[in-house]
C-alpha cells in the first residue's frame, strides 16, 4: 500500500503539492517512486523558471528509464532541492520530505485547491491496480 | 482481444514470495527487481547473487557430424576449443546480420549444447533447422530445463558448499556434468555479469530446491536474488551485447565489435560471404563504448552527434552503479570510433558532451 499523506494535494501524474508558507512545495508520490525504482538522477528546473500546469518541467531517471515530471500548478520556481544532485536516492527514501523537488510561487489562485485530495488520489490509485 | 497467457518459470512462486516486481519478457513473467536494481547490482559485484534465467532456450545438436553442422551455422570455430569448453558466438543470416548471440558448449564432437536468448528461441530453432547439414539432429530442449545463474566474488565459495570442491574449482568457460538432488544437470562456468560464477542447467522440478539450497548455504556470504534489471546494468558495465538493443538483424558481427568471435578463416558458415565482402569493402560503422558528461545519461535511441551532425545512435545506456559514470554503447562511423574521439549525445533535446572510451567500463577485481 503506498503512502498518501492526508495534508497534500495530488495529480494523476503522481506528483504531490503542498502549501508551505508563500510557496507550493512539490515532489513525486510514494506510488511514483515505488514504480520508478532506484532514482539515480533528477533533472531539476532552474530557479526563476516559469512553469505551466501539466507541462514537463524536469525528469527523474532510474537505471533503466527516464520519466517526465509534470508541473502540478503554474507559477515560477522559487527554489530547487539541490541536495538531489548528490543524493537522488532521497526521492525514494523520503519522497514527501527530504526528497522534495522544487518550490513554486503560484501564479493562478485556486489551482492547488483544484488538485485531488488524499481520498481522491487513493481512489485513483485503487483504480489503476484494478 | 486476449493476449496469450504468459509463461512462468519453475521459480515464479519463489520470486513472488520474495516480493519481486514481475514484468513480461519474451513471453515469460520474469522478476525485474526484488529489493532494487542498485542493491542487486551491488550484491553481485560485492557478494553473490542468484538469477533465474530459466526463460533462456536450450538446443542440443547431436550426431556424427554435430560439430561440423554447428560450425557451419555459427561465426566462431568450435574446432578451436576442446571437449567440455564453452564458446561465445554469433549466429548469422546469409546477409551477414545477426540472428542471435549464443553460447555453444562443446560436450563432444557428437554433441553440442547451445544456450540461446529467450526472445529468439523459436527464430533460432527455425533458422538452424532450415540450414542444418550433415549427419546431425537438432532438438529444442528449452522446456525441459530451468537455469539458475550464481554470480559474484563469493559465488565459488557458495557453489562449493552445494556442488562440492571439484566442481566449484572448474576453470572459466567450461561445462561439466553434475547432479543435484539426484537429477543430472550441467555446471557451466559462464555468465553475463563479468563476475565469477556458474550457470546451472537443471530439470524444472529441481529448480526451487536448488534455489533454496543456494539461499540457505549462502546466508553468511550475503546471497540474495538479482533480477533482470540488475542483469542489464551488470552486463552493460562489461560492454556485453544485448540482442535487440546492440545487435539485431540490421547489424553484422564486424560492426558490433564481435570480429573476435567471427572466424572468416573457417571453410564455410552461414553469412561468411557477406562478411568477407564487408571486411573487404571496409566496415562502415562500429559499436563503441561511450562515456557521457555533464549529467547526461545515454539511452537506447539517443542520437550521437559530431560537428553538428547526427552520425549514429545509442543502443544501450545507463548510469553505471559500480563506477558512477554515464556509460553506453553506440554505433558510430568507423572514422570516429577511435578511443578518445569527442562526440555528443542528444539527451532528450540537450546536447551532452561524450567521448569514445575503452571497454569494459568496469574491471572486476581479479
Amino acid at each position: 500500500m503506498s503512502k498518501v499523506p492526508a495534508d497534500l494535494r495530488y495529480t494523476k501524474d503522481h506528483e504531490w503539492a503542498k502549501q508551505d508558507g508563500d510557496v507550493v512545495r512539490v515532489g513525486i508520490t510514494d506510488y511514483a517512486q515505488e514504480h520508478l525504482g532506484d532514482v539515480v538522477m533528477v533533472e531539476l528546473p532552474k530557479v526563476g523558471q516559469s512553469l505551466a500546469a501539466h507541462k514537463v518541467f524536469g525528469t527523474v531517471e532510474s537505471p533503466k528509464s527516464v520519466s517526465d515530471l509534470f508541473a502540478p500548478i503554474s507559477g515560477t520556481v522559487s527554489a530547487v532541492n539541490d541536495a538531489l544532485d548528490a543524493n537522488p536516492e532521497k526521492v525514494n527514501s523520503d519522497c514527501y520530505g527530504d526528497g522534495w523537488i522544487c518550490a513554486i510561487t503560484a501564479s493562478e489562485a485556486g489551482e492547488l485547491a483544484g488538485l485531488m485530495d488524499a481520498d481522491a488520489y487513493s481512489a485513483f490509485l485503487a483504480s489503476l491496480d484494478a | 482481444m486476449t493476449e496469450p497467457a504468459r509463461r512462468r518459470t519453475a521459480l515464479y512462486d519463489t520470486h513472488v514470495a520474495l516480493g519481486a516486481r514481475m514484468v513480461e519478457f519474451a513471453g515469460y513473467d520474469m522478476p525485474v527487481q526484488y529489493d532494487g536494481i542498485l542493491a542487486e547490482h551491488e550484491r553481485v559485484r560485492q557478494r553473490v547473487g542468484l538469477f533465474d534465467v530459466s526463460h533462456m532456450g536450450e538446443v542440443r545438436i547431436t550426431g556424427k557430424d554435430a560439430l561440423g553442422a554447428v560450425n557451419r551455422l555459427i561465426t566462431n570455430d568450435l574446432g578451436r576449443v576442446s571437449d567440455g569448453r564453452a564458446q561465445y558466438t554469433a549466429l548469422c543470416h546469409e546477409d551477414g546480420t545477426i540472428v542471435d548471440d549464443l553460447i555453444c558448449y562443446r560436450i563432444s564432437p557428437e554433441e553440442i549444447f547451445i544456450c540461446v536468448n529467450a526472445s529468439n528461441r523459436l527464430n533460432d530453432v527455425a533458422h538452424m533447422r532450415e540450414r542444418l547439414s550433415g549427419e546431425a539432429t537438432l532438438a529444442d530442449e528449452s522446456d525441459a530445463y530451468s537455469q539458475v545463474a550464481v554470480q559474484g566474488p563469493h559465488a565459488r565459495e557458495l557453489l562449493q558448499r552445494v556442488f562440492g570442491k571439484a566442481l566449484a574449482a572448474t576453470g572459466a568457460f567450461r561445462i561439466r556434468a553434475a547432479t543435484f538432488d539426484g537429477a543430472p544437470c550441467y555446471f557451466a562456468t559462464t555468465g553475463y555479469t563479468g563476475a565469477a560464477g556458474a550457470e546451472i542447467y537443471l530439470p524444472n522440478d529441481r529448480a526451487t530446491a536448488l534455489w533454496a539450497a543456494l539461499m540457505e548455504a549462502g546466508r553468511d556470504l550475503g546471497v540474495g536474488a538479482a533480477g533482470l534489471g540488475a542483469r542489464d546494468t551488470l552486463r552493460l558495465e562489461m560492454a556485453y551485447c544485448l540482442y535487440g538493443n546492440d545487435i539485431d538483424r540490421t547489424t553484422t558481427p564486424l560492426e558490433a565489435g564481435l570480429a573476435w568471435v567471427t572466424r572468416l578463416d573457417k571453410p564455410e558458415f552461414v553469412g561468411k560471404a557477406a562478411l568477407v565482402a564487408q571486411e573487404a569493402a571496409g566496415v562502415p560503422r562500429r559499436l563503441v563504448g561511450l562515456e557521457v558528461f555533464e549529467r547526461g545519461i545515454p539511452r537506447h535511441g539517443y542520437p550521437v552527434k559530431h560537428a553538428g551532425s547526427e552520425v549514429g545512435h545509442v543502443t544501450s545506456g545507463t548510469l553505471s552503479p559500480s563506477t558512477g559514470r554515464a556509460i553506453g554503447l553506440a554505433y558510430v562511423p568507423t572514422a570516429l570510433a577511435a578511443i578518445g574521439t569527442e562526440l555528443g549525445v542528444d539527451c532528450r533535446g540537450k546536447d551532452k558532451p561524450a567521448r569514445v572510451v575503452a571497454t569494459p567500463f568496469y574491471s572486476p577485481p581479479a
